[in-house]
């Protein structure tokens, strides 16, 4: 097969099931049942062909000395705007997009395997099927894009499809809530996006990726002279367009303030957490900043700086709001938002090329490892919740007897995220604090600070689930599950050990040359025992039950109260959206319309029939007043006739 | 004693158009109204033959218009009584303030 | 293509109504007759490529002229381009549809069907003019229907929504007879000398840059009323909702359209000077439009009141497009009329069909709907995604062309009109959310939804005939912008000029 078939062919097949599962799912009753088959035997072949497509890339591509170049598989002017700006329909394959093929693909395919099991009997099982192909489609799409516009094409496409799977189960009223906070939130950064896309455009005269970023890093181009010289409110415009594309990326990836949508959102089905809220959506904003880096490192380090602040300041604020939390998606939420500060800052601290560009590796090394380790600790949520009918942690306790190949799978994603040697994420955990070791040192010994915290409420989560007395003595009724649901845990269990030892970034870097990272042990001395202190504090807190939770929050008072509700973030939102845009603008607005802007035509309604109701009470139908009329005219007439004009 | 010219007549057939005018916006029955559109209607025809006395003796002209009126007048009457007699048995009154189902 | 068929085939149609006895003859006249000018409206499209192909480069293709009152300049002047085309599909899709979801029309149904016949041959006769007197003619007899219709087949007070729009549009059109007025006599200054209401010709010759600006907002205001320009709009959401279902769709999606056109074609295309000097103005009223409308849609209750504010709000879009005088922000325009046409008209479909099974179109009384009536509910869902510009439906790109069209504008206030009418995208997905959340989806509120029945299989037809307009132009806009495209050109050349 030709290479762009098979690109084609991936995002292809999702979206074949789509419209398949979409349109006859639910009439057609031999789709209906077998919807997950289908599904599911679609998504294998894509994930196939996208490895080959990868390995391809990768490993039959001879390394030229330049490094991995960027390929234009093909290109389709899809809506032109005339002189040159066109949005184009096109596949662009590079490291990272042959990378993050393999992780959706890979990952979508493990969802649906779990489905199948999880959810078994549902009633819209072929819809459910359906979104899971629309979203996988779009986010496929939206790595493969060549052009800034595609991607926000694809970039509300997913958007979209995350609200459906969230609002799945759309009778829940909090369900609902949820996928439209989602949407809005995530809609509000995208208009960000959208007007950082027409700058950049309109100075960058083009809407090509690879276009923009040789324009606006040659300081000597006409567009990157003229971007720089318009400036608003003292900010170049280049800047303007970086940070406001960034935006987007932040609401879709849940960085601080916009990540308010993600602890909602876990009330879609859990697997489609695991796929959308874990380890692929969620990640586009790092994607987003990951395409545009060189831009932002050559040409605009300020918004770089930006980039790295809003991302500690994320991975901070959502490990310390985890700590406390006891939904236990909303703990795995707050980590993911967390871990993908660390994605964000690590982009911020790098620098473009060689060495320098050791933290857009890390970055990026870390996003494929969380994607196994996360998406496995939701599907083991997933498998978890399945069992226990709840999500709150104090129904649970005491499993590891019950569900011994969830319990196993789940510490190992555990200690992974925690950056325990030698699972996968001590590897890119280590190449991230490296990176911020060498650049700034602050945002090191914060970012040290945050994975200590990890480890900690990683760990108090896993005691709570596992060890512990039992809360609930009687729900082992059905076993840990089907094999459709341990067999994606076990395999991506296998794969939280191993992928850590890929040499990561002698394939993705900053500017495609291989670049040979080494292990620097004594480095790693201070953050693993960092991560063990909290492991063990965690142990000594949540291993049995006992009261010493209970004393430290008592202690803590006003502030643990503060951390539990999340700092307040979503009742300012509330109070912004409701009080202020509902009742200061919506209100007036929609009053105005019907009683000053309406009330202006209804007065003149009004006018008109008072003057008329006035004047045909002349018209009385008195003969008498008629002939007077008349008399009074005629003499009127007859003296204008003698006086004015004789 | 001056002779009657055609001031001292035209004097007598505006003061007899008035009184009619009067009578005609002031009264509420029908035949009196009628009555007072006949003496304007005279008022006019004496002012025609006045016109034609001192004026143009040569001409008939005049005489010939106030002989058309009071035919007119006739016919107008005619009507006029028909139409009133149809008012009172519809109504019972041939008041004019009464007949107003007409009135916007 | 004689263009003479677009007016014969629904003008037959109408007679055949007359004709024939009972519903069930009725609706079949109207939908046969409305399937032929469907397929007639794709065959001039086809035609009109052919022509192009063959290099024909004339502004307008398919031109017949007759003399009508030759003493007075008045011609019977027919012709099409790409965005006359593009127009009339949008008629025909919006007719096939608004006859298929009437038919249960069971009150005076002949009478109906002859009015809705009626009101778009007053369109299709509007958007092939070119003579000032025939378009203005055909203007008024796509009016005086819509009066019957939402006069006696309405709901709610209908009465006076119906006086109320009549009177307003009337108001419009009186404006427009001014500008109409003070083209033709400024198209010949000299006293006696001959006048023409012929747009080509005045386009090419042009009028005085001070007649321009004097019956300039007399043109523009006029059929800005009947596109919902600001402060003109308010007979907009009291028409709208007052309207039985076919009328609401050929109101939002037709009428509203005719004065979009006219804006463009009459009042841009005829008096470019002055169009430049006001735009200021006019991207004011349409930024305006555009955030009011959509905060104002926000706080209704009553579904066809959020659909038809939102219409004022995409209406918006149009004349901000066109106010922005760029080629690119036009060409949005004229696909943002396309798109709101189609997109609106299924949106009242929806809501029509779920008024005549649930008997409230009132938000809060809804609920769950997805659960009994699935396929009503997804296309209502899909009219909501498609009016909040999702990609893959015509609303994304037709907003989208018309942001970069307006971005490529760099004054700074043009630039802060389009981040303000970015920015009502957001506040659209939040009242689309809010009216799609707690209609359609939720809890089932009231038992008796339950028992109801999804769509028949006209109601479905009517929706996939929309639908599929909608996300083919969604999926490869390049059709239409090519169909555009010379269309466009020319109105820039008058621009530049």
């Amino acid at each position: 097969m030709s290479n762009i078939t098979t690109i084609l062919l991936i995002p292809g097949l999702p979206l074949l099931a789509f419209l398949l599962l979409g349109i006859f799912g639910n009439s057609n009753s031999l789709l209906k049942q077998g919807a997950g088959i289908i599904a599911t035997a679609f998504m294998a072949i894509s994930c196939l062909l996208s490895v080959q497509a990868a390995i391809n890339y990768f490993v039959m591509a001879n390394l030229a000395e330049n490094g991995f170049a960027a390929i234009i598989l093909f290109k389709y002017t899809w809506l032109s705007f005339g002189s040159g700006i066109s949005i184009d329909m096109g596949a662009l394959l590079d490291p990272i997009s042959a990378m993050m093929l393999v992780v959706v693909t890979f990952i979508s395919l493990m969802v649906h395997i779990f489905s199948l099991g999880y959810m078994k009997g549902e009633e819209r099982f072929a819809t459910y099927y359906a979104f899971l192909g629309l979203f996988t489609f779009s986010m496929l799409g939206l790595i493969l894009s060549s052009n800034i516009f595609q991607i926000y094409i694809f970039w509300e496409l997913v958007g979209v499809s995350s609200f459906l799977l969230i609002g799945y189960y759309f009778a829940k009223p909090s369900a609902v809530a949820a996928a439209k906070k989602a949407f809005i939130v995530t809609r509000f950064a995208d208009l960000g996006f959208l007007i950082g896309i027409l700058t950049l455009g309109f100075y960058g005269e083009s809407f090509d990726f690879q276009t923009l970023i040789q324009r606006f890093t040659d300081h000597q181009s006409p567009q990157f002279l003229a971007i720089s010289a318009a400036s608003f409110m003292g900010i170049t415009g280049l800047s303007w367009g970086l940070m406001l594309v960034f935006m987007g990326g932040a609401g879709k990836s849940a960085m601080f303030p916009l990540h308010i949508w993600l602890p909602d959102a876990m009330e879609g089905p859990t697997p489609v957490s695991a796929l959308i809220h874990a380890a692929t959506m969620v990640v586009a904003g790092v994607y987003l900043v990951a395409r545009l880096f060189p831009i932002f490192a050559i040409s605009d380090q300020a918004a770089l700086d930006v980039v790295a602040f809003i991302g500690i300041l994320s991975a901070l604020f959502a490990a310390i709001i985890a700590c406390t939390q006891t939904d236990i998606k909303r703990v795995l939420a707050f980590s993911t938002m967390s871990q993908i500060g660390f994605m964000m800052f690590a982009l911020g601290v790098s620098n473009y090329g060689g060495e320098n560009g050791a933290g857009f590796s890390a970055s990026l090394f870390h996003l494929f490892t969380h994607a196994f380790f996360k998406s496995l600790l939701f599907l083991g949520a997933g498998a978890i919740i399945h069992m226990v009918h709840s999500n709150n942690m104090e129904d649970m306790g005491g499993l590891r007897k019950h569900m011994p190949i969830t319990h196993i799978s789940f510490l190992i994603a555990c200690l992974a995220i925690s950056g325990i040697p030698p699972f996968a994420g001590f590897f890119s955990k280590e190449a991230i604090l490296h990176a911020a070791h060498t650049s700034s040192p602050i945002i090191y010994y914060l970012a040290l600070f945050t994975s200590m915290l990890t480890a900690f409420y990683m760990f108090r989560l896993y005691f709570n689930i596992f060890w512990r007395s039992e809360a609930k003595p009687n729900h082992n009724t059905h076993g840990e599950g089907t094999w459709s649901m341990k067999l994606p845990l076990i395999i991506l269990g296998v794969l939280s050990i191993v992928v850590g030892f890929i040499p990561f970034s002698h394939y993705v870097s900053s500017d495609g040359k291989s670049l040979e990272t080494h292990l620097d042990l004594m480095f790693s001395i201070l953050p693993v025992s960092l991560a063990a202190a909290g492991i063990l504090l965690a142990a000594y807190l949540y291993k049995n039950k006992n009261e010493k939770p209970e004393q430290i929050a008592q202690n803590l008072g006003g502030i643990f109260s503060l951390i539990k509700q999340k700092f307040y973030i979503d009742e300012i939102y509330l109070f912004i959206t409701h009080k202020i845009i509902f009742n200061l603008i919506g209100r007036p607005a929609a009053w105005i319309d019907k009683h000053i802007v309406d009330g202006f035509y209804t007065l003149t309604a009004i006018t008109t029939e008072e003057f008329s109701s006035t004047i045909k009470g002349w018209q009385s139908g008195n003969l008498q007043s008629y002939a007077l009329y008349f008399l009074a005219s005629i003499l009127g007439l007859a003296i204008l006739i003698i006086y004015a004009l004789i | 004693m001056m002779p009657i010219g055609l001031t001292h007549i035209l004097l007598l057939s505006t003061g007899l158009f008035f009184i009619g005018t009067y009578g005609f916006f002031t009264r509420r029955n029908l035949i009196t109204i009628l009555m007072s559109v006949e003496l304007m209607l005279n008022s006019v025809n004496i002012n025609f033959v006045a016109f034609n006395k001192y004026l143009y003796p040569q001409n008939v002209d005049g005489i010939f218009f106030s002989i058309f009126i009071i035919t007119i007048a006739a016919a107008e009457a005619a009507v006029a009584i028909a139409i009133i007699i149809n008012l009172y048995r519809s109504h019972n009154s041939i008041d004019v303030e009464e007949a107003n189902e007409m009135k916007y | 293509m004689n263009l003479l068929l677009l007016l014969i085939i629904p003008f037959l149609t109408a007679i055949g109504i007359l004709a024939v006895n009972g519903l069930k003859q009725v609706r079949t006249v109207a939908f046969i007759g409305s399937m032929i000018q469907l397929c007639l409206s794709f065959y001039l499209l086809n035609q009109y490529h052919i022509a192009k192909e063959l290099g024909d480069a004339s502004l307008m293709l398919f031109e017949q002229n007759y003399a009508w009152f030759p003493s007075m300049g008045v011609y019977f002047h027919i012709g099409v381009d790409g965005i006359s085309i593009s127009m009339i599909i949008l008629t025909a899709l919006v007719v096939v549809a608004g006859v298929l979801v009437s038919y249960g029309m069971e009150q005076l149904h002949k009478e109906f069907f002859f009015l809705l016949i009626l009101l778009s041959l007053g369109a299709y006769g509007f958007f092939i003019s070119l003579d000032l007197f025939t378009l203005f003619f055909f203007l008024e007899v796509a009016v005086i229907p819509k009066f019957l219709l939402i006069g006696i087949w309405g709901s709610g007070p209908k009465e006076r929504s119906a006086m109320k729009l009549a009177l307003m549009l009337m108001g419009g059109s009186a404006m427009i007879f001014i500008g109409l007025s003070g083209v033709y006599y400024y198209s010949n200054e000299t006293c006696f000398g001959p006048r023409t209401f012929d747009m080509l010709a005045l386009a090419n010759n042009g009028i005085s840059k001070e007649a321009q600006l004097f019956f300039f907002p007399f043109a523009f205001a006029g059929f800005g009323v009947f596109t919902a320009l600001f402060p003109f709009h308010t007979w907009v959401p009291d028409g709208h909702s007052s309207a039985p279902t076919a009328a609401s769709m050929f109101l939002a999606g037709i009428s509203m359209k005719l004065g979009g056109y006219g804006c463009l074609r009459v009042a841009t295309f005829l008096m470019p000077q002055a169009a430049e000097y006001y735009a200021p103005v006019i991207v004011l009223l349409a930024t305006i439009a555009i955030i009011y409308g959509a905060f104002a849609t926000m706080m209704q209750t009553d579904l066809k009141y959020i659909n038809a504010y939102s219409s004022i709000s995409h209406c918006g879009f149009v004349l901000l497009g066109i106010g922005m005088l760029t080629k690119v922000s036009i060409t949005g325009a004229v696909m943002q009329m396309v798109s709101h046409g189609l997109m609106t008209a299924l949106f009242f479909a929806a809501i029509g069909m779920m008024y005549s099974r649930t008997h409230t179109r009132l938000v809060a009384q809804l609920g769950g709907l997805l659960k009994v009536m699935p396929f009503i509910s997804s296309i209502f869902i899909i009219a909501g995604l498609c009016s909040l510009g999702l990609p893959g439906f015509s609303g994304f790109v037709s907003e989208m062309t018309i942001f970069v069209g307006s971005w490529q504008n760099p004054n700074m206030w043009y630039r802060l009109a389009t981040i303000l009418s970015c920015a009502s995208i957001v506040v659209t997905a939040v009242y689309i959310l809010r009216a799609a959340g707690s209609s359609v989806m939720g809890p089932i509120k009231d038992d008796h939804f339950l028992k109801l029945e999804d769509a028949l299989w006209n109601e479905k037809l009517a929706a996939v005939v929309l639908l599929s307009g909608i996300v083919i132009i969604g999926l490869a806009p390049f059709l239409l912008t090519d169909l555009l495209s010379p269309g466009t050109d020319i109105i820039m050349k008058q621009l530049l000029k």
